[in-house]
C-alpha cells in the first residue's frame, strides 16, 4: 500500500509535517515498514482542501489531529 | 518604481518580452525579423549611431532572447556589433597633475615610462607601461587613473580580453558564466543566453499539466525581487503561467547543509558546491583543488532530484538570480534533474508578454524550507547553515569557516589553501559580491536585500533544518 502525503506549501502551513511524521511513528510502531510506503507529493491539485492524502489512489482530506484516526479507520481495515 | 538597475536590463527586458509574445500568438517565426523595428521605431535613433545599426544590434538580441548560437557553448555571449570598443589606454595621466617637482610617479615607475613636458606635467608612455599602478599609488594628487574596459573590470577571473577589431573577447578556458559583465557593460554588449523559449515550450506540451507536470523551483533571493508586489503574488502569477506548483529551492539548501554538514565532518576539508560559478572557477583555474569541492549537487539540483523522485514525469524549470545556472544545468550530473533556467529579468518579461499585473494577483504561499535553506541567498547563509546542520546531527566536529563573498574573496582563499596556508576547513565560495542577491539576473539590486532575505527566512514555517527535512521524509542517505 502506498500512502501519498501533500507535501506542497499550502499543505505544509497545514501541518503536512506532523502527519509525516505521526504515519512515519505509527508505521514503524505496528511494524508495517515493508506494507506500507510512505511517499510525498508536491501538490496534489486541491489546496483548499488540504492536506491532500491518497491512500493508493484514494483522495482523503486530513486535519494533523485526525491522522491516528486516519490511520486505524481508514488504512489498517485496507491492509486486510 | 524603478523596475530594473539599468536601462540596458530593460532593453533585454523589452526584447525578451516581444520574443515571448509573439511566441505566444504563433507568429514569432513569421515575425521575429520585425521586433528590432518594434523596439527602435525610428526615424532617429536612441542609442547608436544611426537607427540601422541600432536595429541591427536588437537583431543580435533577438538572437540571444531566442537561445542564442548554438555552437557557441557558453551561455554568455559577446554581440560583437554591439561593443563600443571602449578605448583602452590603461594608466593615463589626468588634468589633475599639477606639475610638481617631486616627480613621485617617475621615482615608482619600473620601466622609465614616464617623462615631463615642458609644463612639467607627467605623460606615460604606453608602449614602456606595464599598467603595475605604482605611479598612480603615490601621486599626491590621484592624478593618474587606470582606464580600463567595465567588461574587463568586471571580469574578476580575467576571461575578458580586446580580440580582432578591439571588440571584447571571452576565453571560455576561464569564463565562469558568473554573468558580471553582462550587467557592467554600459552598452549591454555582453548578453546571457535565454532559454525562455523552451520554458514557454515545456509549458505548452505539457497540455495544462496533463501530459506531464511542470514545477517552478524558486531561489530564496527572489525574497529581494519583485518587491512591487507580494511573494504570494508572485507565486500565483507563476501558477497563471501554467505551472503546476511552485517549490523553493531553499528545500534544497536545507537538504544541502544536510548532507554537506556530514562530508564535512567525514573529510575535515571542504568547500561549497553550492555556487556553479565558484565550482567552475576551482575547475578552471584550481584544478588540484577539485577534489576538496563538495559532491553534492546544489540545492537546485538536489531539490530538482528529489521532485522527480515524487514524480519522475515531471519537468522543472529554475528561476533565480543566476546566469551560471544556466551552464550548470547543462552538465552531466544536473541534465536528468533540471529542465531549463530562467532568471529573474526573464521571469518578469514572461510575466508581462502574459499582461500579468502582479500587484492586481491573490496570494498563494511558498513555503517548505527552513530558515537555514532560505539564507543560503546571501553571503555567510550557507556557512550559518553548515554549523546548524553539524550542530542538529550532534557532530563533535568544529567547523572553522570562511564564508567568501565575491569571487576576488574566493581567490584569495583558494590561493591560501593551494599552498597550505589556510588555516579555515571549511569555504564558503560565493562568486557574486553579497552571494545570489548580488547575481546577475536579479531586476534590481540594493542595500535592502540582505534584509528581505533575512526576513523571508525567518518567516519560515520550519525552524530547524531537520524539521524541514523531516515533512518531506527525506532521506539524507539517498
Amino acid at each position: 500500500m502506498k500512502i501519498t502525503i501533500c507535501i506542497g506549501s499550502s499543505c505544509h502551513l497545514k501541518g503536512s509535517r506532523q502527519i509525516v511524521e505521526e504515519l512515519q511513528r505509527l508505521v514503524a510502531e505496528k511494524g508495517l515498514k515493508d506494507k506500507i510506503e510512505l511517499a510525498g507529493k508536491f501538490c496534489m491539485g486541491n489546496c483548499q482542501n488540504g492536506v491532500c492524502v491518497t491512500v493508493d489512489e484514494e483522495p482523503f482530506s486530513l486535519r494533523p489531529e485526525d491522522t491516528k484516526a486516519f490511520f486505524e479507520n481508514d488504512v489498517l481495515p485496507r491492509l486486510k | 518604481m524603478l523596475l530594473f538597475d539599468t536601462y540596458v536590463q530593460k532593453l533585454k527586458y523589452k526584447v525578451l518580452k516581444e520574443v515571448a509574445r509573439h511566441d505566444y500568438a504563433g507568429t514569432l517565426q513569421d515575425c521575429y525579423l520585425d521586433i528590432p523595428k518594434a523596439i527602435s521605431p525610428g526615424p532617429r535613433s536612441t542609442m547608436r549611431c544611426c537607427i540601422y545599426k541600432e536595429r541591427a544590434i536588437v537583431a543580435e538580441r533577438v538572437k540571444i532572447a531566442m537561445g542564442g548560437h548554438k555552437e557557441n557553448p557558453n551561455v554568455i555571449e559577446v554581440i560583437g556589433i554591439a561593443c563600443d570598443e571602449c578605448p583602452v589606454s590603461g594608466y593615463r595621466v589626468g588634468p589633475d597633475c599639477r606639475g610638481c617637482i617631486a616627480h613621485r610617479c617617475s621615482s615608482a615607475c619600473p620601466r622609465g615610462a614616464i617623462s615631463f613636458d615642458e609644463n612639467h606635467h607627467a605623460h606615460i608612455d604606453p608602449d614602456k607601461c606595464i599598467n603595475c599602478g605604482k605611479c598612480a599609488s603615490v601621486c599626491p594628487y590621484s592624478a593618474i587613473q587606470n582606464h580600463v574596459r567595465p567588461c574587463e573590470r568586471a571580469c574578476k577571473v580575467k576571461a575578458i580580453q580586446q580580440g580582432e577589431n578591439h571588440v571584447a573577447h571571452i576565453d571560455d578556458s576561464k569564463c565562469i558564466a558568473c554573468g558580471a559583465c553582462v550587467y557592467q557593460c554600459p552598452f549591454g554588449a555582453i548578453q546571457d543566453k535565454s532559454f525562455l523559449l523552451d520554458a514557454i515550450r515545456i509549458l505548452r506540451e505539457s497540455e495544462g499539466n496533463k501530459k506531464y507536470k511542470v514545477y517552478a523551483v524558486v531561489a530564496p533571493s527572489i525574497s529581494s525581487q519583485f518587491v512591487y508586489a507580494k511573494l504570494g503574488q508572485v507565486i500565483t502569477g507563476l501558477k497563471e503561467l501554467g505551472f503546476f506548483s511552485v517549490v523553493e529551492a531553499a528545500l534544497g539548501a536545507d537538504m544541502v547543509a544536510y548532507r554537506e554538514a556530514k562530508e564535512l565532518a567525514e573529510k575535515g576539508f571542504l568547500t561549497s558546491s553550492c555556487c556553479p560559478a565558484f565550482v567552475s572557477y576551482i575547475e578552471k583555474s584550481f584544478p588540484t583543488l577539485r577534489p576538496f569541492v563538495s559532491h553534492n549537487l546544489s540545492p537546485m539540483a538536489e531539490v530538482a532530484r528529489f521532485i522527480k523522485g515524487t514524480d519522475p514525469d515531471a519537468k522543472i524549470i529554475f528561476i533565480g538570480p543566476c546566469t551560471a545556472k544556466k551552464q550548470e544545468f547543462q552538465r552531466e550530473e544536473v541534465r536528468p534533474w533540471v529542465d531549463c533556467v530562467l532568471t529573474f529579468e526573464e521571469l518578469q518579461a514572461w510575466f508581462d508578454s502574459r499582461d500579468l499585473d502582479l500587484p492586481s494577483l491573490g496570494e498563494d504561499v511558498l513555503d517548505n524550507a527552513s530558515y537555514f535553506g532560505r539564507i543560503f541567498a546571501r553571503s555567510g547563509g550557507l556557512t550559518d547553515a553548515v554549523a546548524q546542520a553539524l550542530k542538529e546531527q550532534q557532530s563533535d566536529f568544529i567547523v572553522s569557516p570562511i564564508p567568501c563573498d565575491g569571487i576576488e574573496a574566493c581567490r584569495v582563499a583558494l590561493l591560501k589553501k593551494q599552498k597550505n596556508l589556510l588555516k579555515e576547513n571549511f569555504i564558503e565560495g560565493m562568486a557574486c559580491v553579497g552571494g545570489c542577491i548580488g547575481g546577475a539576473g536579479c531586476l534590481t539590486h540594493g542595500p535592502k536585500d540582505k534584509g528581505e532575505v533575512d526576513k523571508y527566512g525567518h518567516e519560515a514555517y520550519e525552524k530547524t533544518i531537520s524539521a524541514a527535512l523531516a515533512q518531506c521524509a527525506y532521506d539524507a542517505e539517498k
